[in-house]
Parts: C-alpha cells; structure tokens; sequence
C-alpha cells in the first residue's frame, strides 16, 4: 500500500496537482487509479443533532475496474463520490487513493443533474478542465475534437447548452470529465434523467470508452438493470445510516453488448439478488419522516 | 391514454348530436428564410409597440385641438414641434440633454462597477454577506434622494453631489440583484469547477461571473431607470446647474408648458434609448441567453 496517497479525515486537501501532465488519453491498458476506502464516514451538522449520511463505509475498487453504486435514495450515495472527488472530507475512517503511477491519482466527476455551463459552447465546456491546467489551444483542440467525435457531438462545437437536448447535454459532461484524461472516472447517476433509448446507447457508448481507455469507473445509479449491465462489481448500500450492505461480482465476460447481458439467464439471479438487498432498504426509506438525527 | 382526445362538446355544437371532433391545422414551418421570418416578427413587434404611444398621441392631439382638454396647460403635441426646434436651435435643449446623460451613465458607473464586484463577493462568502447584508437591507429601503442634503453638505453643490447621488441611488440595487444572481446558481457548477482544479479566483471568473449575468442586467435595468429618476429629482432642487430636469423645473416655474413638455419628451426619449443601450449590451454579453 506504500504507493497509496491516503486522505485521512480532516486534513487540509491537497495542493491541486501543478503538473500539467499530457491530457491526451492514448489508450492504455490500466490506466486507472485505485481506491481503498476503510471505515468511511460523513456526519453533518443539522439544526438539530447530527446527521450521518454515510457510516463505516468499506469500499475497494481495483484499478480499471467499474464499480456501480446502488442504493435507495437518501443513502448516502452522492456524499460517498463527493468524497472520493474530493469536494467532502470523511469526518471518520481512512481513504487511500493511488494513482496508475503512483502519487495521487487524477478524478473527474460527472454530475447528478445539471452541470454543462449554460455560459459556455459545448467546446469550451469540453476543454474547461484543461483550459484550468494551462494546455495550450491547439492541443486543447485536439482534444475536444477527439472527445467530441467519441461522444457523436462533432457537429455542435459552437452550439451553447440550451440548444441541444438532455441526452446530448450528458455527452458534453461525460466528454468535459474524459478530457482531463482522470484516471478514476466518478458518475452520479449520469443518466438517470434521461429516456430508456437514449440511455442504452448512452451505456453503450460508455462501455466502448471505458473498454479503450482502462480507467477506473464509479457510477451511481438508480436503475437495477444498468447497473447489471456495466458493472463488474455492484455495490448495494443501505440507508440510514449509509453502509455498505454486500458487493456483488457481475461475471459477464466483455465486451458486453446490452442484448447479451438481457438475454443472460445470469443476469436474471443477480437481479433477484440486489432487488432482494434493496427492497426492504427502499421500503425503509420510504416510511421514513426524515433523516435519523443524532443529538 | 391516447393524447388526442374527442371533446364532449365543441361551442356551437348542438348538444345531443354525439361527440363532434377537432382538427389542429398545421402550422406551416416557414422555408429557409426563416431570417426573413424572424425579422418579419420583430417588424410586427415594432408596429405592436409603437401602437399604444401613436393611439395616445393622436387622442391628445384631438382633444387639444377641440379644446375638450384646456390647449394652455395640455398643448398639442405637434403643436411642440416647433417649440422642440427653437429649444434646440437657440436654448441649447442638447446641451442640457447632455449634461443629464454624463450625470447618469457617470453616477451609473461609478454605483454599478462596485456594485457587481461587492454582490460577487457577498454571493461568494457567507460571512462577507453577513457583514454587509444588514446595512445593505436597510439603505436599499431608503428613498436615496432624501440623502441629498447629507451629499451636498459633503461634496458640495457641483458635479460631484449629482454623480455621487446616482451612484448611491443604484449601489445597493445593484449588490442586491448580484448577490441574488450568484446564489441562484446550481451548486454542481462550482463543484464542477473546484472538482477540474480551479481555484477560488477562477471559479469566481468562470463559475459567479457568468451564472450571476442575467441577474446582473436585471439589476442594472431597474438601476438605469433609477438613475434617470434621482437625476432628473436632482436636477430640480439644484437648478440653475442645467440638465433636463432644470429644464422642466425652469419651464414650470415661468408656466412655459409648452418647454416643460419638451424637457418631459426628452427625458422620455433619452430613457428609451438608455434602456435600447442596455439591451443591446446585454445581447453581446449574453450570447447564450435564450431568444423569446
Ligand atoms: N450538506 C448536507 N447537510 C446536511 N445533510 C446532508 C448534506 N448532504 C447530504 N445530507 C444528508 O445525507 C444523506 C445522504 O444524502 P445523499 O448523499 O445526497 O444521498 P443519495 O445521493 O444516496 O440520494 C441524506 O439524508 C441527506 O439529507
Ligand atoms: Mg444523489
């Protein structure tokens, strides 16, 4: 574990990396970091008490691998990846995070909702990341002309936000994160506003990019089936607190084609298995008045 | 359910007679010239303006004429034609409409640049917003031009009172509708910011300028129609400085209303283009702000 830059609770957060390493993806085989989080908790003050959104939390991800979060609403999902983004600190437990080379590994998150600035084109949301870094524009460029043919949006460089559709606007989110070349890719429910045919072609896509680039991937979603069909392991979290409650292997060999994963009579157990995990958990939450206060 | 759905009734249909049905026309898509469209559109939407003014200009002209209303206090407005053009020509009425222009957009500068930065940083840190959220509160409810005396008594009775006086007049406005523009933005857009490297003055750059923008015209419009008020109001109590408001003050005082109209079509006119300005600044500043 000597590679590990670990992030213990309550430290300041490390200075921004200054080194404007080369942003462009050459595919590479693993190019993704590592995660090992032990005992991760978040308590936040409310007016009353405390509230713990998340508590104990033990997670490890592989480099490369794709890790899908599942849980009910209101688990503690999104403070988790805000965690690993490094936009929250744990109030408790330890997180390590390791990059390919070591040293601490570059995150880029894609957010629940809306996030695509409205104020820039789709080109220049694509490039903000590395606009930041210092990278020059011509090689800016480059890359936002490769990201933007990956995502099928060449043709809107020069459009702004509102002219484009949900689905197109979650490529441009998807394609700006990709653009800082991260080596931990980190979604929240990407696609989760979106309509079931955009939403397939959406996992496909990433699927493919994910496949050439080796990075490692935590998704959030709501959606039973799409975590089935891109994850190689799926996490189910609990509720209140939010815990880890089992993490699941997903065996299906890749590429995977969505088709293949539906028609799989495996894919059915596995379904039978986190619905079995999450029903109670969902049924839980509902009843719920609120969040469990601590005082 | 299926979305075209068979009303009961269709007015004029005689009940009784069963369901009567509906039919939606199309609606042509004009072809490629749709830039001739939207200019067309734009066209009506000149004639549709100009429509309330000429009907109420052509209602005055007529009842001046017929002497319904007394022509002495409500002159015919074609009738101050000729007034307008003597005032040009041997009163210097531009030079009075110039010395209120440089009043207000001077005032207006000097209010409305701190204005945006101290609404950024209020909408940027908490306690900065508790620090001044308080006094701002409370002169934002103050009529500003009862703060005249206090600015002449500092500045004294020159230019500087009435460019201190506008700016004052719109500081607060303008903080406020700020502040409110960068606290209205998604949370997830600083958080993408911070969550790609940028660091605080790049995310006040990147992120609160640019979220903040609509808000900020908002504010500069209610701002500039402000300025115009308290100058013209200045104007009044520190004649003989000249300006519009002068001009109306002087022509009231010597009951020369066809010259008090005058002053009262100027500062219409020099507000209406103000405004055009503003909007037409916004557009370039704003170029992805939706259309309609
Ligand atoms: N900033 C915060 N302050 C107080 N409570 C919070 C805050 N953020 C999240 N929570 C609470 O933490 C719990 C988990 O929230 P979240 O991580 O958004 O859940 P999820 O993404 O799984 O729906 C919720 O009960 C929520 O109310
Ligand atoms: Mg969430």
């Amino acid at each position: 574990m000597a590679a590990l830059a670990p992030v213990r609770p309550q430290t300041p957060l490390p200075a921004r990396p200054v080194a404007p390493a080369a942003p462009v993806a050459t595919p590479r085989a693993l190019a993704g970091g590592q995660i090992v989080a032990t005992g991760l908790g978040r308590r936040f003050e409310v007016a009353d008490g405390w509230v713990d959104a998340i508590r104990d939390v033990d997670l490890a991800v592989a480099p490369g691998e794709f890790c899908v979060l599942v849980g009910p609403s209101g688990c503690g999902k999104t403070t988790l990846l805000r965690i690993l983004a490094g936009l929250d600190r744990p109030t408790s437990g330890t997180l390590d995070l390791a990059g390919p080379a070591g040293g601490p590994p570059r995150n880029a998150m894609v957010f629940q909702g809306r996030s695509v600035f409205p104020w820039l084109t789709v080109r220049a949301n694509v490039e903000y990341g590395l606009k930041l870094r210092g990278v020059g524009r011509r090689e800016r460029r480059a890359v936002s002309d490769r990201l933007l043919e990956t995502v099928g949006l060449a043709g809107f460089a020069r459009t702004y936000p509102h002219q484009l559709s949900g689905g197109m606007r979650q490529r441009v989110a998807i394609a700006r994160a990709l653009a800082v070349d991260p080596d931990i890719l980190l979604m929240d429910e990407p696609f989760g506003a979106l309509d079931e045919q955009t939403r397939y072609l959406l996992q496909d896509e990433l699927l493919r990019i994910w496949e050439s680039t080796g990075k490692t991937v935590v998704f959030i979603t709501h959606s039973i089936d799409e975590a089935i069909t891109l994850a190689d392991t799926i996490v189910v979290m609990g509720a209140r607190p939010g815990t880890v409650k089992a993490t699941i292997p997903v065996p299906f060999s890749r590429p995977r084609g969505l088709a293949q994963v539906r028609s799989d009579p495996a894919s059915a157990r596995i379904f039978e298995q986190v619905w079995g995990l999450l029903r109670d958990e969902v049924r839980d939450a509902r009843a719920a008045r609120g969040p469990v206060v601590l005082r | 359910m299926n979305a075209l759905r068979t009303p009961r009734e269709v007015p004029g249909s005689a009940p009784g007679r069963g369901p009567a049905t509906v039919r939606l026309d199309p609606t042509p898509v004009r072809p490629r010239g749709a830039r001739r469209g939207r200019l067309s559109r734009r066209l009506q939407g000149v004639v549709l303006s100009l429509f309330g003014p000429i009907v109420l200009l052509g209602a005055w002209e007529a009842l001046s004429r017929t002497a319904t209303i007394d022509p002495r206090f409500w002159p015919a407005p074609s009738s101050l034609v000729a007034t307008a053009r003597d005032l040009v020509v041997e009163d210097g009425l531009l030079h009075d409409v110039r010395l209120s222009l440089v009043r207000v957009l001077g005032g207006f500068a000097l209010g409305a640049i701190p204005g945006v930065a101290l609404g950024l940083a209020m909408g940027l840190s908490w306690p900065v917003r508790a620090l001044i959220m308080p006094l701002a509160s409370t002169i934002y409810a103050l009529p500003k031009i009862a703060l005249l005396p206090l600015v002449i008594i500092a500045l004294g009775l020159g230019e500087a009172s009435k460019l201190a006086i506008v700016a004052i007049s719109i500081f607060f406005l303008v903080v406020l509708n700020t502040m409110g523009g960068v606290l209205a933005i998604d949370r997830s857009y600083r958080d993408v910011a911070r969550n790609l490297g940028a660091s605080r003055l790049e995310v006040f750059v990147t992120v609160a300028l640019p979220g903040a923008l609509p808000a900020i015209f908002t504010g500069l419009r209610l701002a500039l129609g402000f300025a115009l008020t308290v100058i013209v109001g200045t104007e009044f109590l520190s004649s003989r400085d000249g300006g519009i408001g002068d001009l109306i003050w002087q022509s009231y005082q010597t009951l020369a209303i066809q010259k008090m109209f005058v002053g009262l079509f100027a500062t219409a006119i020099l507000g209406w283009a103000l405004t055009a300005a503003l909007d037409l600044v916004e557009r370039l500043v704003i170029p992805w702000r939706q259309v309609d």
